[in-house]
């Protein structure tokens, strides 16, 4: 039997399981099928639920389709009632979350592509103590250091501010971002920067001349990573936020928890929504580079 | 002087990414050591204390109930996650159809934040209009599925939303590690008759060892932190049942003022990361240097 089936080759092989092989795929896509439907089915009830009303939502099941297209509890999650005290909307707090992203992204990014420029191509001695130095910082539970970070914002004037936000995410990002430019640029023959330094190319010229413009992917990919992690930042901002200062995530969960009236599942699920769709588009326009973020960083929960 | 700028140029570029890291991770982090070993309560005492707050902290109920909590979820998420994820991996591997469409769907959790996870969840499980209802609709009268305000199941729900967020990412890493094995180990093994099955779990499996290491290293350091999905899902309730240690040590700051029990807290979380991170580090830079 096994001799057999040795001498015999490969395709013949493949021809005689021909039949076990169609069951196995059946029960394959079976089985791919139901774990998708399980991921898929939360974001199908969000969406389902925040298009109904609060009626239909008593009255149906979590999977009912929605009777209509009712994009009132959209309005209401974004923009309010507009009846003043006690109305909270996303609005304020998604451009809060915008002013923290966008300078905190660029400048996490940008230290992250010096140092990770300067240990690849300026090695000095004991540059590998220093990278394992900055690397360490990407594991560290923040909770041993809010206390010292809460205190040290307000020494700094800045606490319950979106600045304080944009120097904490920015620091606790620079050995994420020092990781990929490092990884990324160990693999780029150093013989280009020595032929441009022999060239008489300084430190700068070096960077933006060569090193630069083939830092596309990696660029992107540190950008989407940091904009994720940021975005979905909810310890920071809850911790050294509150209020108008408050960024979106913290936002939505003080609108959900919020016991003032009647539950209107409809507005949590759109503010849910709301808060979410930004990570979700450039997941789904830009997955490959968020993919790779994940897999060669992901280190933080 | 130029010319000593011009040498030094590297390095003071590097100064201020050191420096903000040795401030506010190492320093910060010494700071909280040393506020747990004195008696600080609203405002940091800096008097030494001995160890009365580590005293203090495992001598507290909703600490332990923490720390049991911790593990529970540990090991059901890493369980969960790991199967799920390694089952998807290697069916996905076998030439699917609409792989890219699949893995999308798998992944696109890990996109999301733990609170907007924690806010479908909360309204999927809630017992009066949630899956209990949706049951009960369909006919089954008796179905009872209330575990989010069942103080002996609430911790499962946080299982259930992590593993949702965080299974189709174990996915991604055992799918990259499969790819990564040459064909011709795979064909020669057939051909030697081994079955799909004794292909996986005989040769494809054990070649995975580091990506095995690498999905405990990380759903560990993501469990140990789990912080967000609590807050949204159950705010630790009911009662304190699901209390988590991020979650005790936050409270325990900024709601209870207790500020050196909570900075002792800190640190033992602090203590668990390494204890996993240090090892993982310790192999990660071996591997690389013997390339």
């Amino acid at each position: 039997m096994q001799d057999s089936l040795k001498s015999s080759s490969y395709q013949q092989l493949e021809q005689k399981s021909k039949y076990t092989n169609m069951f196995l795929r059946w029960f394959l896509y079976f089985i791919l099928i139901l774990f998708a439907s399980y991921f898929i089915f939360p974001l199908y009830v969000m969406v389902v639920t925040s298009l109904k009303t609060m009626e239909e939502i008593r009255q149906g099941t979590l999977l009912s389709w929605p009777s209509g297209l009712n994009i009132e509890s959209w309005a209401v999650a974004w923009g309010g009632r507009g009846y003043g005290a006690g109305d909270t909307f996303l609005r304020p707090y998604f451009w809060n979350s915008i002013k923290m992203v966008v300078p905190a992204v660029f400048f996490s990014t940008f230290i992250g592509a010096m140092t990770g420029y300067v240990l690849t191509k300026w090695r000095f001695k004991g540059d590998q103590w220093v990278f394992l130095f900055l690397l360490f910082g990407c594991f560290i539970p923040f909770q041993a250091i809010l206390l010292p970070m809460a205190r040290t914002l307000g020494v700094l004037g800045i606490s319950n501010s979106v600045i304080g936000l944009v120097l904490v995410h920015t620091v606790y990002g620079i050995p994420f971002t020092t990781l990929f430019f490092r990884n990324y640029y160990i693999s780029v023959p150093t013989e280009l920067v020595k032929a441009a330094r022999i060239d008489g190319a300084g430190f700068f010229k070096i960077f933006f001349k060569i090193l630069l413009p083939i830092s596309a992917p990696i660029i992107v990919v540190t950008v989407i990573w940091q904009f994720t992690q940021i975005w979905n930042d909810f310890l920071f901002g809850s911790t050294f936020s509150f209020g108008e200062a408050a960024p979106i995530q913290v936002a939505l969960n003080n609108m959900v928890l919020s016991s003032t009236s009647v539950k209107e599942y409809n507005v949590d699920m759109a503010s849910a929504i709301i808060a979410g769709i930004p990570t979700l588009i450039v997941y789904v326009l830009a997955g490959k580079y968020f993919i790779r973020g994940l897999t060669s960083g992901a280190v933080k929960g | 002087m130029f010319k000593w700028l011009e040498k030094n140029l590297p390095k003071i570029v590097m100064a201020p990414a050191v420096g903000l890291i040795g401030w506010f991770v190492y320093g910060f982090v010494l700071w909280t050591l040393y506020i747990s070993f004195t008696n600080s309560k609203i405002l940091p005492k800096y008097e030494l204390w001995g160890f009365g707050q580590y005293e203090k902290l495992w001598a507290s109920r909703k600490w332990l109930i923490a720390v049991d909590n911790l593990l529970i979820f540990t090991a059901l998420f890493l369980i969960f996650c790991v199967v799920i994820g390694i089952i998807l991996a290697i069916f996905l591997d076998q030439k699917i159809r609409a792989e890219g469409l699949l893995r999308t769907i798998y992944l696109y959790p890990m996109a999301l934040s733990f609170i907007v996870t924690g806010t479908a969840w909360k309204w999927i499980l809630n017992p009066t209009l949630g899956i209990q209802k949706m049951f009960r609709d369909w006919g089954f009268e008796n179905f009872t599925f209330d575990w989010l305000v069942d103080r002996e199941m609430a911790i499962y729900t946080i299982v259930i939303a992590g593993v949702w967020q965080s299974a189709g990412f174990v996915m991604a890493l055992f799918l990259a590690g499969l790819r990564s094995v040459e064909d011709e180990i795979v064909k020669a093994a057939k051909i030697d008759g081994a079955s799909l099955f004794t292909v996986y779990w005989k040769i494809l499996l054990p070649m995975m060892r580091p990506v095995f290491f690498t999905s405990f290293v990380i759903l560990v350091h993501i469990s140990i932190k789990s912080y967000d999905l609590i807050v949204a899902l159950t705010q630790g309730g009911p009662g304190i049942s699901t209390t988590m240690p991020a979650l005790y040590m936050t409270q325990t700051a900024f709601h209870k003022s207790q500020v050196g029990l909570s900075a002792a807290s800190a640190m033992m979380m602090f203590m668990a990361v390494a204890a996993v991170i240090i090892p993982y580090l310790y192999s990660e830079l071996r591997r690389e240097n013997a390339r």
